[in-house]
């Protein structure tokens, strides 16, 4: 028979050829572009393009505002708007040199990559150019998470920090006047606010303290105790930060004292999207949680009759003094590499991160923090109830952020997903387990220095 | 004769522009498929390897480390055991099952008497649903808290499995979705049960044979080609398995990757981790182009192994002669 040699090269060349698709999707193109447009006359008529992560209507809206005031006062930059952009599409965007002028990242995660590979520009020399001190403009948390080793290549367009958001109603038919300030109180408050089902089942939990119980994520909720990730010399310090552990114990009590982690996951499943109005907390499947500043738009817009409070988020019971603190991160802004119109990048940037007036107006329009200190002091937002513990938390001595990593959050990943095994019960020894963390989150940086 | 030496000349050269003509003609036919080939297949190839040497971060320019990229992924990379692990269940388990569910509704199929041709569509139809549409809507039936699925089962007294959500349960819900979307074996595995000689059947009947030797003897050895093929491709499609793992896991954790947020790939616990989604993570999310680039030539060597090592032994499934 003739068909098997005729089926078999058939069959290999098949193999051949698809198992190479793949592989050409991973490594091809170069960087292109030339002429970084530095020098060109400010009032020479150019085209930017601006590409960012906003995607909800109100918010495309609300940069469409924005670059309409920069229009107003730029006339002769016109700016190419494109919205729902990741880091991933910047990154290829950038290497296509073809890509953005203007770019911004929702994450700072990326900060320590985009510097050190130069994909976006050094904006140290437009901003002495444009006699605009970094120190006097911008509060120290934002202006750290926006540089690497000493090089600025982003500043800060508005900023998140969290806090707990608690159903007053529920508070109310619980007996509970008011909100907890340490983990031992969260822990007490959300037992007293637990509803089960007949089957034992929650109807609504007080708190859901697992990992992916969305913002309650290992970082957002580390930030509490104020770790220190890295060692002076760039080393992962988790196994020798005695906070760590403290945490990780802490979380699997709690976790414990809310009926275990495979009662509250199966709760979880239930839950609607973070980022629709289904989301738990708006429609009363938690009474308490951990959430970002931007929740009491959507609150405000999804679900307009819901009687709830914020506040900080607890501390540890032996931090009581540093109450009010929080994780901060927030968006952060550049010039791409590959720009052909830097000059106007620039103006472009130093407009929507400095303006005080723009700032404030674009904060107001998708209840984010104003991220320079102009702003903040003129912001409506401060006196906003809901609003205001948010603010507080940004400007506290003791909040803090994840430090910038030369590969991205890569450790942030191989932090949560040891505690995604830890609060399953499959962590093992836990001194042992973070300093091998350690190893791997040091082997991984290396990897790409 | 002063005319013979120039005449001899005269033939050779004559001879050696037709050849030339000739063989410009062949490889002007075979131009689009060299092109083609150098362009999509041995470049790629020949970049991955060399880029598998250096350290790349997609923006700057390579700068070679040697070894130092194989060392790391082959050493230090604890999630590469952990996708081979997973490809190597998803290979033994969903390629099986696919083959055998595929052969059986492709037998079901032409013997049905009526309604055939409606039980071949809508056996067909969920393979044309983009995968990415598919796997949510999977993600939902089976949704441990409010899907479907688990309701009736918890109705008529059975466990509620986890699915997407159960690091035991993950893969197994990944092979009920391949298995609906079967459409693709079923077309070939009905096509080649039809072209199996009736009056082989009729001669075996006329033996006495019973269904099992029926399909023992005279179908078995018809359809092996094809049942080679389909597990040849269906290895290959597993070793690139990516899209369906992913929207699970993304769908199924909730987490869709902010700030601080980090997307565990392959949840839950890792357990539907595999190599392209490796790839992805070292190449475009941690910018280490020559890891990625290992790991994708390492996934090209698995598949090429399964490849030959399935044509070698094809000894237990085809006959020579």
């Amino acid at each position: 028979m003739h068909r098997l040699p005729r089926l078999r090269r058939s069959i290999t060349t098949l193999a051949c050829a698809a198992t190479l698709a793949m592989l050409a999707s991973a490594c091809a193109g170069d960087d292109g572009g030339s002429g970084t447009g530095a020098d060109e006359a400010p009032d020479k008529k150019v085209t930017i393009t601006f590409w960012h992560g906003w995607s909800a209507e109100s918010e495309v809206k609300a940069v469409d505002d924005l670059v309409a005031k920069f229009n107003a006062k730029h006339p002769n930059i016109k700016v190419k708007v494109v919205s729902n952009v990741t880091d991933d599409k910047i990154t290829q965007g950038i290497r296509s040199g073809k890509g953005p002028d203007v770019v911004s990242s929702f994450t700072t995660d990326n900060v320590g990559q985009f510097c050190t590979s130069g994909s976006w520009t050094d904006l140290a020399p437009w901003l002495a150019k444009s006699n605009i001190d970094p120190a006097a403009t911008f509060p120290k948390p934002v202006l750290d998470y926006t540089q690497f080793q000493g090089k600025r290549c982003a500043l800060p367009l508005l900023a998140d920090s969290y806090g707990l958001y608690y159903n007053k109603d529920m508070f109310a038919a619980a007996g509970i006047t008011a909100p907890p300030k340490t983990f031992t109180e969260l822990t007490e408050t959300a037992k007293k606010l637990n509803q089960l089902n007949g089957d034992g089942t929650f109807k609504v939990a007080g708190f859901l303290p697992t990992f992916h119980a969305y913002e309650f994520s290992a970082a957002h909720t580390l930030a509490q105790f104020g770790p220190t990730y890295q060692t002076p010399d760039g080393k992962s310090n988790l196994s020798k930060d005695p906070v760590v552990p403290q945490f990780f114990n802490w979380q699997k009590q709690f976790v414990e004292s809310q009926g275990g982690f495979d009662k509250l996951e199966k709760f979880r499943t239930t839950f609607g999207e973070e980022f629709s109005a289904e989301n738990p907390f708006m429609s009363g499947k938690l009474a308490m949680t951990m959430d970002g500043e931007w929740r009491t738009a959507m609150l405000a817009q999804d679900a307009p009759n819901l009687n709830y409070g914020t506040a900080p988020f607890p501390v540890p019971d032996d931090q009581l003094d540093k109450y009010g603190r929080s994780y901060l991160t927030g968006t952060t802004v550049g010039i791409a590499k590959s720009s052909h119109h830097q000059a106007a990048a620039w103006e472009f940037v130093k407009f929507v991160t400095t303006d005080t007036e723009a700032m404030v107006a674009f904060s107001q329009a998708i209840h984010n923090v104003p991220s320079t200190n102009a702003a903040l002091a003129a912001s409506p937002l401060a006196n906003d109830e809901h609003f205001k513990p948010f603010i507080d938390a940004f400007k506290h001595p003791a909040s803090n952020t994840t430090p910038a990593s030369p590969n991205g959050g890569k450790y942030q990943v191989t932090l949560s997903e040891y505690a995604y095994k830890w609060e399953a019960g499959q962590g093992g020894d836990l001194t042992k387990s973070l300093a091998d963390l350690d190893k791997q989150i040091d082997t991984d940086v290396a990897q790409v220095k | 004769m002063t005319t013979t030496a120039p005449a001899a000349a005269k033939v050779p050269a004559a001879l050696r522009r037709q050849r030339r003509r000739r063989n410009l003609r062949t490889l002007a036919f075979l131009s689009p498929w060299l092109i083609g080939f150098s362009v999509f297949f041995a470049y790629p190839l020949g970049a991955t390897v060399y880029y598998s040497f250096t350290r790349y971060d997609l923006i700057n320019p390579p700068v070679w480390v040697g070894m130092r990229n194989w060392n790391y992924v082959l050493n230090d990379y604890p999630p590469l055991w952990q996708a081979l692990r997973n490809t190597l269940w998803l290979v033994v388990v969903m390629v099986t099952l696919r083959v055998i569910f595929g052969l059986g509704l492709g037998m079901l199929a032409i013997r049905l008497k009526r309604g055939g041709g409606l039980f071949r569509t809508l056996s067909y139809l969920p393979y044309l649903a983009p995968p990415v549409a598919a796997t949510i809507g999977f993600a939902f039936l089976l949704n441990p808290g409010t899907g479907p699925v688990n309701h009736l089962l918890g109705n008529v007294g059975m466990p509620q499995p986890g699915w997407f959500n159960d690091p035991d349960w993950s893969k197994p819900a990944l092979t009920l979705l391949a298995l609906w979307g079967i459409g693709d074996l079923l077309v070939i595995f009905t096509a080649s049960l039809l072209d199996v000689p009736r009056e082989q059947y009729e001669a075996a009947e006329l033996d006495g044979v019973g269904p099992w030797q029926r399909f023992r003897y005279v179908t078995w050895p018809a359809i092996t080609p094809v049942v080679l093929f389909a597990v040849v491709t269906g290895v290959i499609q597993t070793m690139q398995y990516y899209t369906q793992a992913m929207v699970a896991g993304k769908v199924a954790s909730g987490i869709i990757g902010n700030s601080g947020q980090s997307f565990e790939p392959g949840y839950p616990q890792g357990t539907t981790l595999t190599l392209p989604q490796l790839v992805y993570e070292e190449g475009f999310s941690t910018f280490n182009t020559g890891a990625a680039c290992v790991i994708s030539l390492l996934l090209f060597v698995i598949a090429m192994a399964f490849t030959f090592l399935l044509l070698r032994r094809r000894s237990g499934l085809l006959d020579d002669d």
